[in-house]
C-alpha cells in the first residue's frame, strides 16, 4: 500500500540524478523506518532505466514518472502540477527534497498549492509521536530552529551535504507507475526561454564536497587563480566572503554568507577571510574549517579546526605544492 | 503600473541574536535594531525604477507587530508611494503561509500589475512567502531574480540556479523575487525621510480581511530556537609558511581525513 509513503522528489541535471536527491532518499530511508512506512520517489523529465534502478538501488520501493516534451526543463508551477498529481494518487505521509536552487523554488510553490506546511534547508529529521520535527538554521545559522510540522503531507527541504547518500543495494527493481498530471492554467503565462550552465568543471558552491574561500586578504580578483587551482586540486568549489564579491574580484553565485550561499561542505578553507558575522553564519556549519590568515586575532580562527597564522600568498601555493607531491 | 512590494522587518544583520528564556520560540528583541529585510530593499528599489521609468504607483505592504512601521517609512523615504501593515499583534502565532494568506487577501483588494519582495526574509530564511503568494493569487512566479525587463504586458527575468541562470518570461500580474544583484538599492534623501515621517500607514486586521483566527493556525510551528553547537578548540600553527603548509596539509590527510 502505498498510503504514507515518505515521497522523495528527484532531482534531473542533463538527465543525471544530483547528488543532494540522493541524499534526500538517504533521509527518507531514516524517517520512513520511524514511521513504519517506505521510501517512494517521483522523478519529473525523462529518465532512463539506468536512473530508475539507481533509485531503487538508493531505497525507493516505488517510483512515480512524469514524463514528456513538457517536463524536460524545470517550471516550478509545471513540476507543481507533476507533483500534485503523484500526491493525489499516492497521499505521501510527508514529501522531501533536496534544498537546491529549484528544490527550494518548487517546494515554495508545491506547499501553496497542498496548503501543506513547508520547512526549507533543514539539517535534521525525526518522527516524534508520529509528528514530524525537523531543525533548520534560521537568522542566517546564527540560530538553530526545532521546528514541529503538521497538517497533510508536511514538505521538506534537506540541506546539501548533511545526510548520507545511502549505500546502494544492488538489483533492487521499483515498482514504476507512470502519472499524467492535470495542467493548471497559470502556465499559459509562463515560457522559460532558455537555461544556461556557467562553463567550467567545478561543482556549485552549494553542493561541493570542499570549497576554498577568500577574502579581502587576497587583495585583488588575479590571485584567486591560485584558489581555483587549489580547489580543482581538490575537486573542490571556489568560494568568496562579501567583501571579495563587493569589489568584483568574484561573481556573486560563489559568495558564502549571509546574503549568499549557506553551506556546509567537508572541508571548508577560509583565506584571507576575516570571519565577519555574516561570513560565518553561511559556513560555520561545515564539517572541518581551516583558516589562513596573517592576522591571529581574526575572528575565523574562533571557528576553524586548524588554522595558519601567515601569508596566504605563500601558504596556499606550497599546499597545493604538497598535496600535488603526495597525489 | 500599480506595483505592490512585500516587505518583512528583521534584525540588523549584525544583530546578535538570541534564544529569550521566557519565550525559547522567540528571541531578546529589547537592544536589536530592526531593519528592512536587505532581499526586500533590493524589490523596493526595482519598484521605484519602474516608477520612474514608466509612471505608476507602488505599496509597501508588511505583516508585523506597530514596529514594522519604521521598515515602511524607510521604504516611503526611498520613494514609495503608499504603505499598509497587516497587524498581526493579536495572532499568538502566525507561519509563513499564514502571512502569505494575509498578504494575498490585502493585495487583492486593488489592482496590481506586479508583485515584488525579496527571494527571502534573513531571519526565518524560508524563502517562499512570495512564492505562496503567487499560487494563492494564481500569478506565475520567477524566485530569485538577478535582472528583470517589463515590455508589452510582459516581464523578462533572469533567475539564478544552481552553477547557472535561467531567462523565463511571463505575463503580468506576475510575482517577483529579488536577488542580491539585481539592482543597487539607493539610501533615502532628506525630503523623502521628511515625507516618510508625515506618512499615514494603513493598519488593517485579519479579521477585517475577512481571515478567521482558525485559518491562519499555524501547522510550521517553532518549537525552540538554540545557539548551534560551539566548536571544539582548533589547533593553530605558527611559524615559517614551508612547515605550517607541509604540517596543515598531513593534519587534513592523516587527522581531518579530508582528502
Amino acid at each position: 500500500m502505498a498510503q504514507d509513503d515518505v515521497l522523495v522528489w528527484v532531482e534531473l541535471k542533463d538527465g543525471v540524478v544530483r547528488r543532494s536527491s540522493l541524499e534526500a532518499i538517504g533521509a527518507a530511508t531514516q524517517v520512513a523506518a520511524q514511521l513504519n512506512s517506505s521510501v517512494a520517489a517521483v522523478v519529473v523529465g525523462n529518465a532512463d532505466q539506468q536512473t530508475l534502478k539507481q533509485l531503487g538501488d538508493a531505497g525507493a520501493l516505488r517510483v512515480y514518472r512524469v514524463e514528456g516534451a513538457d517536463y524536460v526543463q524545470f517550471e516550478p508551477c509545471r513540476y507543481a502540477d507533476a507533483l500534485q498529481a503523484v500526491v493525489k494518487q499516492s497521499s505521501p505521509g510527508l514529501i522531501l527534497m533536496a534544498a537546491t536552487a529549484l528544490g527550494k523554488d518548487l517546494s515554495a510553490r508545491l506547499a501553496a498549492r497542498l496548503r501543506s506546511a513547508l520547512a526549507t534547508d533543514c539539517i535534521a529529521l525525526e518522527v516524534n509521536d508520529g509528528q514530524i520535527s525537523v531543525v533548520r538554521p534560521v537568522y542566517a545559522g546564527k540560530l538553530r530552529a526545532k521546528v514541529i510540522l503538521s497538517g497533510p503531507s508536511p514538505i521538506v527541504t534537506v540541506r546539501p551535504n548533511t545526510f548520507p547518500v545511502p549505500a546502494a543495494q544492488t538489483n533492487r527493481q521499483p515498482e514504476v507507475t507512470g502519472v499524467t498530471p492535470e495542467v493548471s492554467a497559470v502556465l499559459r503565462k509562463v515560457a522559460l526561454r532558455e537555461t544556461v550552465y556557467s562553463t567550467g568543471e567545478m561543482p556549485d558552491v552549494s553542493e561541493a564536497d570542499i570549497v576554498v574561500s577568500g577574502g579581502r586578504g587576497m587583495k585583488g580578483p588575479e590571485n584567486f587563480a591560485m584558489l581555483v587551482e587549489l580547489a580543482k586540486l581538490l575537486g573542490g568549489a571556489v568560494g568568496a566572503s562579501r567583501s571579495a564579491v563587493d569589489a568584483g574580484w568574484m561573481d556573486h553565485q560563489h559568495q558564502v554568507g549571509q546574503t549568499g550561499k549557506t553551506i556546509s561542505p567537508n572541508l571548508y578553507i577560509a583565506c584571507g577571510i576575516s570571519g565577519a558575522t555574516q561570513h560565518l553564519a553561511g559556513m560555520s556549519s561545515s564539517k572541518c574549517i581551516v583558516a589562513i590568515n596573517k592576522d591571529p586575532e581574526a575572528n575565523i580562527f574562533k571557528v576553524a579546526d586548524y588554522g595558519v597564522v601567515g601569508d596566504l600568498f605563500k601558504v596556499v601555493p606550497l599546499m597545493t605544492a604538497e598535496i600535488k607531491r603526495l597525489k | 503600473m500599480n506595483i505592490v512590494v512585500l516587505v518583512k522587518q528583521v534584525p540588523d544583520t549584525e544583530a546578535a541574536v538570541r534564544p529569550d528564556s521566557s519565550a525559547p520560540a522567540r528571541i531578546v528583541e529589547s537592544g536589536i535594531k530592526f531593519i528592512v529585510n536587505p532581499y526586500d530593499e533590493f524589490a523596493v528599489e526595482e519598484a521605484i525604477r519602474i516608477k520612474e521609468a514608466k509612471g505608476g504607483h507602488v505599496l509597501v505592504v508588511t505583516v508585523g507587530p506597530p514596529r514594522a512601521e519604521e521598515a515602511l517609512r524607510t521604504c516611503i523615504a526611498m520613494g514609495a508611494d503608499d504603505a499598509m501593515r497587516i497587524d498581526d499583534s493579536q495572532l499568538p502565532e502566525l507561519d509563513a503561509l499564514g502571512r502569505a494568506r494575509l498578504l494575498s487577501k490585502a493585495i487583492s483588494k486593488s489592482p496590481f500589475d506586479l508583485i515584488l519582495c525579496g527571494k527571502q526574509a534573513i531571519d526565518d530564511d524560508l524563502a517562499a512567502v512570495g512564492t505562496f503568494v503567487a499560487e494563492f493569487l494564481e500569478l506565475p512566479h520567477v524566485a530569485v531574480v538577478t535582472k528583470l525587463e517589463l515590455a508589452n504586458g510582459k516581464a523578462i527575468c533572469r533567475k539564478e540556479i544552481d552553477g547557472g541562470a535561467q531567462t523565463v518570461e511571463l505575463q503580468l500580474p506576475a510575482v517577483i523575487t529579488a536577488q542580491k544583484g539585481l539592482n543597487e538599492p539607493r539610501y533615502p534623501a532628506l525630503r523623502g525621510l521628511m515625507l516618510a515621517k508625515k506618512k499615514e500607514i494603513a493598519v488593517v486586521t485579519p479579521s477585517s480581511l475577512g481571515i478567521s483566527a482558525e485559518e491562519l493556525r499555524p501547522s510550521y510551528r517553532v518549537q525552540q530556537l538554540e545557539s548551534p553547537p560551539t566548536r571544539g578548540k582548533g589547533k593553530i600553527l605558527q611559524g615559517e609558511p614551508e612547515t605550517t603548509a607541509v604540517e596543515l596539509v598531513r593534519l587534513l590527510r592523516e587527522e581531518a581525513k579530508v582528502f
